[in-house]
């Protein structure tokens, strides 16, 4: 009896074994095998970087939420929610496992029904990445060694690996050992990449209403400072609106009473502490932000690409003006933001607003003109400089005396930065000229490094002994003296807000600047340089002064962030004019979208706002040692994906897209087909 | 005899060794529509290019309305009044057809940055200026480059329309002497047909003066007053169609020596 049931059973767990091995050998063979292996070794290799690098462990400090609140468990043995450090190592299995599930869809074919095959293909994606972690884990504990006297464990390999060390051990082993890491991470990790894989999967508005949730809590967590000081200012003129009438007197942040903020109760709802989303918060923004998503995906639905087609079929003089009037608001709107902001916030704003100046000034020389300088920051450095000459009494002593000296007893003289400013633009156009007239023939590269060595000349003859009299050498030029604007007020570095609004002003101007030239006959003929050099010259226009102008156009602007630098910083060093900084603002420029104004105030508030300038901290002041490498990784991204930048320039995307296009263009019925005589008289324009 | 508004003498250019051109006389009186024909690689454009300024001779002068032209930038070419079209089409792809056009009048107008920024009355007047002088001249051909098609980019324009917009370029820099590089090249026989009936208008009604290169000679014979043949930088024949077209040398130029002569 026993033995026919055992039979019974045998075969029957055969037959299932057999069934199951049957639909899973289904789904492998759905599976493409080198995607998987492709992507899973880009997501082992991008997570064995990040924690070699030192994010991992070095971001590990900032917890931005909370899944067990620590105002219930104090310091709980698990770890208590994520941490900036588990979210550069959680993103990569994310992103990827959505990436591995890509597929192009090509216009008239079918699109492959999305199934359980790409949760598998995400799930292997992560897991092999996982296994790279594995393995890093396994080779530190072959390597980690623990001293037998004090029980500290030391690292062979740390020499040259200076993040090769116990605490990233722990970090990537939970503290559990590497037999545990061996399996954990795959598994974590290959989980994850299913969940990115999923997004796939998910009909529309789900995938949209939980992207939004994914999104909101990271925003909200992560610029914490940024949402913590807006609502907390907003709230304390909620409060107390008797603060509005003394903005302009000093900074509310400074000594100021603290009033009872009227979000104080909000505040403390969403965050904990000690900084980081409470379990309630992320639960309140997620479905608050889950919830708007799904009601705009219901409500709206078709609606937007409907205004969308409705206000590009109108003429192009009505959408100027209407575009011209949205970038009113916005500007208007981020006239007020300072009100309610604190210092902090402020002075990163200034920050932004000064790269924001250098960047318009390069977009009129890069974007424009097509000139490749890299030696832009000679002329913000001249900036600086010729207004420390003139407003600090701590400049060199063999200055002669008619060399007017802007200070009045150690006060600044009302006005005088207006003065000095007047004096700025003559030197910084000079500069121009002189740095211009040489280097200006040549084309391309050529140009490129040529003022590449002239950015480097610059700053090294401010640096020199032989002019040390002259501008202090090492040691600089300090005690310069804030912009003295009489009844209106004194914008000194000590008041961030004082120096937004003067940034803000000289923006304004640049960008009407930019606008104006853009759209005359020295913006014509700057597109047509750019087009092809050879052939502007042919058509009679001068490409030599041409250059020239839109070069000492841009020297000129950069001059004031210079001007404005030195009024906000109160000394300046040679240091502050590293060829970093024109590095920094070409890829402002490009990452925020060349030849485009809105496009390079998205990216310097995106870029110096968000992490920060070569000196400026930004917003995420934990990123600042990795903002080099994050510049990097951006721009190379951006090159290979979009070109165009965050918010491309018409003209310029159409000519980084030509074939995409033309092939649009044609598909429009807009593209004109070789002619055959008089029917084309009477062709009219396609509806 | 007319006045000589081009007169080119003993001109010659050697690029390394190789003589492009030598020892070229050359001479274009005012009104006149002249075709240049020739092999590939007989030294046409080279011509061309030197005469707009882009290649410097090596010997020999180019005398435009009495002044040489040797030694001046394109711009100053253009701005003297010579004008050129280019044999591989090279429009300013990524600007509007409008744009295209008006760029080319940078050289017969002044306004700077001034202007621009306080958007003075001066300003706005030469701006109007421009883009109706624009449209008169992309007008010229019709309904083909007007319209709506004024803000497209010359990019999505048919080859037979972008020819007809390099020539409108050119046109706008308010020439004497109108450079034509194969104005048909690429058109079918019906648009090239038409093409020479305009080029014979921008004589009459535009009053230029029409040097063509040119090798559907068809349009050569029908509109070329006189015609020039070149070959290996040298001239071969210079006078009527009639008259170059029979020259032996010239036939044997493009057909090749018959097998008896060859020794």
């Amino acid at each position: 009896m026993s033995d026919i049931n055992a039979n019974v059973l045998a075969t029957e767990a055969a037959e299932t074994i057999e069934d199951l091995a049957e639909s899973a050998s289904g789904l492998f063979n759905d599976v493409d095998r080198d995607r998987v292996v492709r992507y899973g070794s880009y997501l082992a290799m991008a997570l064995v970087f990040v924690s070699l690098v030192g994010m991992a462990v070095g971001l590990d400090g900032r917890q931005i939420l909370f899944w067990i609140n620590p105002d219930v468990y104090v310091n709980h043995p698990d770890g208590q929610g994520l941490s900036l450090g588990d979210v550069a190592l959680w993103m990569w299995p994310l992103l990827l496992g959505w990436a591995a599930t890509n597929e192009v869809v090509l216009e008239g074919m079918q699109a492959r029904v999305r199934g359980v095959s790409d949760l598998v293909t995400g799930f292997l994606v992560g897991a092999l990445g996982g296994l790279g972690i594995s393995f890093l884990t396994f080779l530190m504990s072959v390597d980690r060694e623990i001293n037998p006297e004090n029980g500290v464990p030391a690292y062979g390999a740390r020499d040259p690996l200076v993040n090769w060390n116990e605490q990233l051990y722990i970090m990537l082993t939970f503290n559990r050992g590497w037999t545990f890491a061996l399996w954990a991470w795959p598994l974590l990790a290959g989980l994850l990449a299913m969940v990115g894989a999923s997004f796939r999967v998910m009909s529309d508005p789900i995938r949209k209403a939980i992207t939004a949730a994914l999104i909101s809590v990271l925003s909200v967590s992560v610029f914490q400072f940024l949402v913590d000081d807006l609502l907390e200012g907003v709230g304390e003129t909620i409060a107390d609106p008797g603060r509005i009438s003394n903005f302009f007197e000093s900074d509310p942040s400074l000594g100021r009473p603290r009033v009872d903020s009227a979000f104080d109760p909000l505040i403390d709802f969403l965050y904990a502490k000690t900084g980081g989303l409470r379990l309630e918060g992320v639960i309140l923004v997620a479905v608050v932000a889950a919830a708007l998503s799904l009601v705009a995906s219901y409500l709206v639905r078709g609606r937007v690409k409907q205004a969308r087609q409705a206000y590009f079929d109108r003429p192009l003089a009505e959408r100027t003006r209407s575009s011209a009037l949205l970038m009113v608001g916005v500007a208007l709107a981020l006239l007020i933001v300072p009100f309610f902001t604190g210092s902090i916030i402020n002075e990163l704003l200034a920050n932004v607003g000064i790269f924001l100046l250098l960047a318009l000034g390069l977009n009129i020389v890069v974007g424009l003109a097509g000139i490749l300088d890299l030696g832009y920051v000679a002329f913000f450095a001249v900036g600086g400089y010729t207004t420390a000459v003139l407003t600090s009494a701590g400049r060199g002593e063999s200055w002669p005396s008619w060399v007017p000296l802007l200070v009045d007893e150690g006060e600044p003289v009302v006005g005088g930065w207006l003065i000095a400013l007047v004096l700025v633009m003559v030197f910084a156009g000079l500069t121009g000229l002189l740095i211009g007239a040489p280097v200006i023939r040549m084309r391309g590269d050529y140009l490129a490094i040529v003022t590449l060595g002239f950015g480097e000349i610059i700053r090294l003859l401010f640096l020199s002994d032989w002019l040390k009299g002259y501008f202090g050498g090492a040691q600089g030029i300090t005690n310069i003296e804030g912009a003295d604007f009489g009844p209106i007020g004194t914008v000194t570095g000590v008041e961030p807000r004082s120096v937004f609004y003067l940034v803000a002003v000289f923006a304004a101007i640049a960008i009407y600047v930019s606008w104006r030239l853009e759209r005359s006959r020295l913006g014509r003929a700057w597109m047509a340089i750019r087009e092809d050099e050879s052939v502007a010259e042919a058509m009679g226009i001068n490409t030599v002064n041409m250059k020239l102008m839109a070069f000492v156009v841009g020297a000129v602007l950069a001059s004031f962030a210079g001007a404005i630098f030195s009024a906000k910083v109160g000394s300046i060093f040679p240091t502050s004019f590293l060829i970093l900084v024109s590095i920094i603002i070409l890829v402002v420029v490009i990452v925020g979208g060349m030849g485009n104004i809105m496009g390079v105030i998205a990216g310097s508030l995106v870029l110096i706002g968000v992490l920060g300038g070569p000196k400026q901290p930004g917003l995420l002041q934990e990123f600042s040692e990795y903002k080099l490498l994050i510049y990097g990784v951006l721009l190379v991204w951006m090159m290979l994906q979009r070109p165009e930048g965050l918010v491309p320039n018409v003209r310029r995307s159409r000519e980084l897209h030509q074939e995409e296009f033309l092939q649009d263009a044609w598909l429009k019925g807009e593209v004109d087909t070789d002619d055959e005589g008089d029917d084309v008289a009477t062709e009219v324009a396609p509806a | 005899m007319s006045e000589r508004i081009l007169d080119i003498q003993n001109l010659s250019v050697t690029f390394g060794g190789l003589h492009a051109l030598k020892d070229l006389n050359f001479h274009v009186d005012e009104g006149e529509i002249v075709g240049v024909i020739g092999p590939n690689g007989a030294g046409k454009t080279t011509f061309f290019n030197m005469i707009s300024g882009m290649v410097t001779p090596t010997s020999g002068d180019i005398l435009f309305e009495g002044e040489s032209l040797i030694g001046l930038d394109p711009n100053q070419v253009t701005q003297r009044g010579i004008s050129r079209t280019f044999q591989n089409v090279r429009l300013f792809a990524n600007m509007t057809i409008l744009e295209n056009v008006m760029v080319s009048q940078h050289c017969r107008t002044k306004q700077g940055v001034w202007g621009a920024l306080f958007n003075t009355p001066a300003f706005k007047k030469e701006e109007a200026e421009i883009r109706a002088h624009a449209e008169k001249v992309l007008g010229f051909f019709g309904t083909r480059l007007i319209g709506y098609r004024l803000e497209q980019p010359a990019s999505v324009l048919s080859y037979a329309n972008r020819r007809r917009l390099e020539i409108a370029r050119a046109m706008a820099t308010s020439p004497r002497l109108l450079l034509l590089d194969e104005p048909v090249a690429g058109m079918n026989p019906k648009e090239s047909a038409e093409l020479t009936g305009l080029i014979g208008k921008l004589r009459s009604e535009w009053g230029f003066t029409i040097v063509m290169i040119e090798h559907d000679m068809n349009v050569v014979r029908d509109v070329s007053d006189r015609v020039v043949c070149l070959d290996h930088g040298e001239t071969l024949a210079q006078g009527s169609f009639d008259e170059v077209s029979n020259d032996p040398e010239v036939i044997e130029a493009y057909l090749g020596r018959p097998l008896e002569k060859q020794k």
